[in-house]
Order: C-alpha cells, then sequence, then structure tokens
C-alpha cells in the first residue's frame, strides 16, 4: 500500500540533512571556540546558516509541524548568533584599540575634555584659596581616610617626613590597592554621566577641591614645591584619567539631554560605544598612575627627580592621545 | 528581530524574573570566587609563615588578591560575554544570552559599555546600602535611595524590559533555547492509514490550533489524556472504533490526516485557524 508522504515531510527529508550539519557545528562552536571547527566547516557555516533560514521561512508557510518550526527557529537563532556574534580575538582586539580606537575616542570627546578639565581646575583653585584662608575646610575638603594623620593640626617635620618617608613596605600591594580605588572612582564619573552630567560635574570639582585643599596646607607651612613634585609624579596621569573619565560620562549625559538628529535611543547607544572605548583608555592610564605612585614615589626621592618624571608624564600623555596619526582602524568585530 | 537576511526571527526576551535570577547566580558564582580565592591567600601566607618569608609573601599575594578581586568585579561579565555564547554562566544555566538590538554584529565595545554602566546600577547601590546609610541623615537616605531605586528598577519601566546599560549599549537579552529536532509524526503514523478512511467532512472538523494540541498530546503520549482525547474526536466526527483499534493508532492517523488536509488548503492560501475559523 502507498504509504502516506505529506509534502511538508519530504521537504523534511531533503533538508534534514543539512540542518544535522549545522546543529554538529554549533554545539561544536559552543562547547569549545571557534577555533575548533575545520576550514571546511568555517566555510560551511553561512552556507548552511543562510540553508536554515530558508528553510525557516518554508517551514512558515507550508508546514503545520509545530514541533519542526519551533526546532527550526532554535536553529536560525543559534546559527544567526554565531555568525553575527563577538568575533575577533582578544589580542587583535587589543591591539587595534592601542594604535586606533583610544586616541580616535579621546580626539572625539575634545570638547568635553576640555570642561572636565576647567572643572577640575576650578575646584583645584576654589580649594586651594578656601584653606589658604581658613585651614579648616581642609576637613571638609579632604576624607579622612585619605588625609590619614596629616592635617592643619600636624606639625611641619612631621608634614616633610611624609613626602619624602615611605620605605619598602608591601610595594605592590599598595599599589594594586590604589590602582583598584581609583578605578572604582573613574568608573563612577563615567557611570554617573548617565544621571545628565551633574554628578560627574560635581565629583570633579570636589576632586579638585581635594587636590586644592591638600596643596594649600602644604604651602601654608612651605613645603608647597615639594609637595607638588610628591603630588605630581602620579597626579598628571591620574587626575588626566579622571577628567577623561568625566568627559566620557558628560557625552552620555548630554547626549540623552540632547541627542541632535537621532532617536534619543540611537544617539546614546552611539555616544554609549566612543564612550566606553575611552573608559578602557581610562582604565590603563589608572593602572599606570598606581604604579607611579606606589612604587616610583616611593622610590624616587629627589624633588628634581619627580618633576622631570611629571613632566615627562605630562609630554606623553597627550602626544600619545591628541596627536594627529596616518591610517585608520578597520571595522571593529 | 529581524536579521540582516531579511527574515524575522522571533526572538523572545527575557523577562525581568529570568533576568533577576542569572544576575543573583552570577553574584553567587563572584562571591563563591572570592572566598575560594581568599582561601588560596590565606593558605599561601601561612606556608610562606611557615617557611619565614613572610614580608614579601605578604605584598605578592595582597597584589594578586586585588588583582583577582578587581578582575571579578569589573571584567567578570565582560570577558563571559565576550565568547560565542554571549553569556556568563548563570545566564547558561537559566538559558539567556546578550544580543544586538538592531540585528547586526555584537561588538566588543557595546558588551563592554552594558558592563561598565553596572557600576551604577548595581555596585552603587548596594554599596550605598551596605555602607553609606549609617553615616547619613534620614533625608539624605531617602534621597539616595530613590536614586538607586529609578536606576535598579529601571528594567521594570520600560517594554523592552533593558538595563541602562542594555539602553547606553544598544543590547537587550534574550531566551536562547535549544530545541531537539523530533521525528515526523505524520510519518509513523502514516503506515496504517489504509485502514482508516476519514471523509473530507470528518476532516473539516479541526483547524490548525486543533491540530498542533493533538501533536502535543501525541509526543506526550499520556495514556489517560489520548483516550480523552480519542473520545472527544470520535465523537464530533461520528466515527464508531473498530474491534482492535487503539486509542493511540486512532489519534495518529486521524492527525496525519488532518494535517495533510489543511497543508494542502494552505498550498492554496487558506488557513483555517481553528474549528471556529471559516479559513
Amino acid at each position: 500500500m502507498a504509504e502516506l508522504k505529506l509534502k511538508s515531510y519530504r521537504f523534511r527529508a531533503e533538508r534534514e540533512d543539512d540542518w544535522l550539519r549545522l546543529e554538529r557545528l554549533l554545539a561544536k562552536v559552543e562547547k569549545r571556540s571557534v577555533k575548533a571547527l575545520t576550514d571546511d566547516e568555517l566555510l560551511a557555516a553561512p552556507v548552511l546558516y543562510r540553508q536554515a533560514l530558508s528553510s525557516l521561512s518554508v517551514a512558515r508557510a507550508t508546514s503545520l509541524d509545530l514541533s519542526l518550526v519551533e526546532y527550526l527557529e532554535s536553529l536560525s537563532s543559534r546559527a544567526y548568533f554565531f555568525i553575527y556574534g563577538v568575533r575577533s580575538s582578544l589580542w587583535t582586539r587589543i591591539g587595534r584599540f592601542f594604535a586606533f580606537d583610544w586616541p580616535a575616542a579621546a580626539r572625539a570627546l575634545g570638547r568635553e575634555t576640555l570642561v572636565g578639565a576647567a572643572l577640575l581646575l576650578l575646584g583645584l583653585a576654589v580649594g586651594f584659596w578656601m584653606t589658604s584662608t581658613d585651614p579648616d575646610w581642609f576637613n571638609a575638603f579632604v576624607p579622612s581616610g585619605l588625609a590619614g594623620d596629616r592635617g592643619p593640626s600636624a606639625s611641619t617635620e612631621a608634614l616633610r617626613a611624609t613626602l619624602h618617608g615611605g620605605g619598602d613596605k608591601a610595594l605592590s600591594a599598595f599599589a594594586t590597592f590604589l590602582f583598584t580605588h581609583n578605578a572604582g572612582i573613574a568608573i563612577l564619573a563615567f557611570a554617573l554621566g548617565f544621571a545628565f552630567c551633574l554628578p560627574t560635574a560635581l565629583l570633579l570639582l570636589y576632586n579638585g577641591c581635594t587636590v586644592g585643599a591638600f596643596l594649600a596646607l602644604f604651602v601654608s607651612r612651605g613645603l608647597g614645591v615639594e609637595a607638588f613634585a610628591w603630588l605630581m609624579i602620579h597626579g598628571v596621569t591620574e587626575l588626566g584619567a579622571t577628567v577623561l573619565a568625566g568627559a566620557a560620562g558628560m557625552r552620555i549625559g548630554w547626549t540623552l539631554a540632547f541627542p541632535g538628529d537621532k532617536t534619543r535611543v540611537e544617539a546614546v547607544a552611539e555616544a554609549g560605544r566612543t564612550a566606553a572605548v575611552l573608559m578602557g583608555g581610562v582604565l590603563v592610564m589608572l593602572f599606570c598612575a598606581g604604579l607611579l605612585e606606589g612604587i616610583g614615589r616611593q622610590l624616587i626621592e629627589s624633588t628634581p627627580i619627580r618633576y622631570a618624571v611629571a613632566a615627562g608624564t605630562a609630554i606623553l600623555w597627550p602626544a600619545y592621545l591628541y596627536l594627529p596619526r596616518a591610517g585608520r582602524g578597520d571595522a571593529r568585530g | 528581530m529581524v536579521t540582516p537576511e531579511g527574515v524575522d526571527l522571533q526572538v523572545e526576551l527575557a523577562d525581568v524574573g529570568a533576568r533577576a535570577g542569572a544576575l543573583l547566580l552570577d553574584g553567587l558564582i563572584i562571591a563563591g570566587s572570592m572566598i575560594a580565592a581568599t582561601l588560596v591567600c590565606v593558605g599561601l601566607l601561612f606556608a610562606a609563615a611557615a617557611g619565614g618569608a613572610v614580608e614579601k609573601a605578604f605584598s605578592f599575594v595582597g597584589a594578586a588578591w586585588l588583582t583577582v578581586a578587581f578582575v571579578l568585579r569589573n571584567l567578570y561579565f565582560t570577558l563571559f560575554e565576550m565568547t560565542p555564547k554571549g553569556a556568563t554562566p548563570g545566564k547558561r544555566i537559566i538559558g539567556l544570552r546578550v544580543a544586538a538590538r538592531n540585528g547586526g554584529r555584537l561588538t566588543a565595545d557595546a558588551i563592554f559599555a552594558r558592563n561598565a554602566m553596572r557600576e551604577l546600577e548595581l555596585y552603587l547601590p548596594l554599596s550605598f546600602l551596605l555602607v553609606e546609610g549609617r553615616n547619613l541623615d534620614a533625608w539624605s537616605n531617602l534621597a539616595g535611595l530613590i536614586w538607586c531605586g529609578v536606576f535598579v528598577l529601571f528594567p521594570l519601566f520600560n517594554r523592552d524590559r533593558l538595563r541602562v546599560g542594555d539602553l547606553a549599549a544598544g543590547t537587550w537579552v534574550v531566551r536562547a533555547p535549544r530545541r531537539k529536532l523530533a521525528p515526523d509524526l505524520s510519518y509513523d503514523a502514516g503506515a496504517g492509514h489504509a485502514r482508516f478512511a476519514f471523509t473530507t467532512a470528518q476532516l473539516d472538523a479541526y483547524g490548525v490550533k486543533e491540530l498542533q494540541v493533538l501533536e502535543g498530546v501525541l509526543r506526550r503520549y499520556e495514556r489517560k489524556t489520548l483516550t480523552a482525547v480519542a473520545g472527544r474526536i470520535r465523537d464530533k466526527i461520528g466515527w464508531t472504533a473498530g474491534p482492535d483499534e487503539s486509542d493511540g493508532e486512532f489519534l495518529g492517523a486521524y492527525y496525519a490526516a488532518l494535517r495533510g488536509r489543511l497543508e494542502s488548503r494552505l498550498l492554496l492560501g487558506r488557513r483555517r485557524l481553528d474549528k471556529h475559523d471559516k479559513g
């Protein structure tokens, strides 16, 4: 007797092998990584993906087998995520980041960086002036954890000792602690930018005030020159990183408030990507600042050398980020 | 979500409960790893103390611990979401993954951006609740709580259940189910179809919805449901059961015949949605 073979069944019988091939391929990729595939499989993947998509379209229109349609949906989704997923290897991505993406992002956010730097300098001036006129403002601006036993009540000798003292105590742990602490603050400055720029601006002002109050205290005891060296050996890098983080956050907040021609969501997404690239760079800068602060500052005792290092960083970072360069990065992957 | 090839993949958005569950699992994994790392570090310190080199060991071990803490806190999510699976272990357990909202490629930048925002949504409220709350007065606490609340509850307020990070990065979290290819029911049942000759009127009793319900019943194959459904269908189409006809066979044959009839009408462009629809 003739067996009943529905058209949809025959359609399935023809294509089932390809679907199972694609399924095996996807299982391999998901278990391990893209490198687990052979060259043939890699070449076949997009073709199989398109076949699965077309099977899905045909099945939706002609087959009433619910499990088949659902299976093809899930297979197509998985294949789609594989084909259109994140692809470039981590190392090439990192290389491209340092060579092109980060400087390009820094240049793109130049205006916000200037605003952020202005806010920081304003905060510094305010903190300096207020603490110079009335030393008790020091306690308002500098949190006690950061100040340690430095304060208006400390003697000049004690303050001088903090500039040059410090031994070999747990250098690398100290540096790592500073790095994670400062990275947290920078990320906070970035994340707060989402809230329409104001918290970021306040954070930058507050940071500036802290630095200004610090300097005022030392200047009032006649230790200004040395204190500035002590601070700036890593301060150029660290304050630069904070300003960049604030700029990235402000870009997002500004775009949220004034999206321009695009829809708000699109504009924020695009600003978010540029800002995120810059934030990656900020973390690198903070890592370097942590190294300079933790290790460099404890080891280098003479003030002129500290100034030299500070000047070196002040020249190198802007040169790296802002000098125009030839060539562009490829499409990101 | 429409792929670049123009096919509309009906991807299901993860609901807020599933995402919260995945986050909880990830949090547990991170906490567990931190505890394990701490234990390892303490063990190393004890070993160093026994060997007499505590000072140097402390600085090295301290640096290692802080690095692990930093990596876990900030990079755990990013590194896992960059893999082909696009999901952290917590998400994988629940069956979710991250995808780009516009249907294109998911870039590394988008992943970094969405995870950087997590500072604002998760860590800030957590640290606020755990640490700062005691030092401030009541109004500041309240203001802080409202501020945190807005960001933490953001997914509940928008249609696509986007976090603030998803909004900034252009991604969303979707279900990623894996289904197996089940055998075709019409083929298995087709062998005995000559025994069951249904008239056109009998096959016109039902539509696509009932067909798919019947498919579900046949795939699960539970005795009592089969008997109940077979009885109902026999009554409706007026079919007298033969002497050695089992419920399973009858339902299989009816399924095959009904599907054949509905699919041939489908090819003519008439889809009968359910038994009340005239197609």
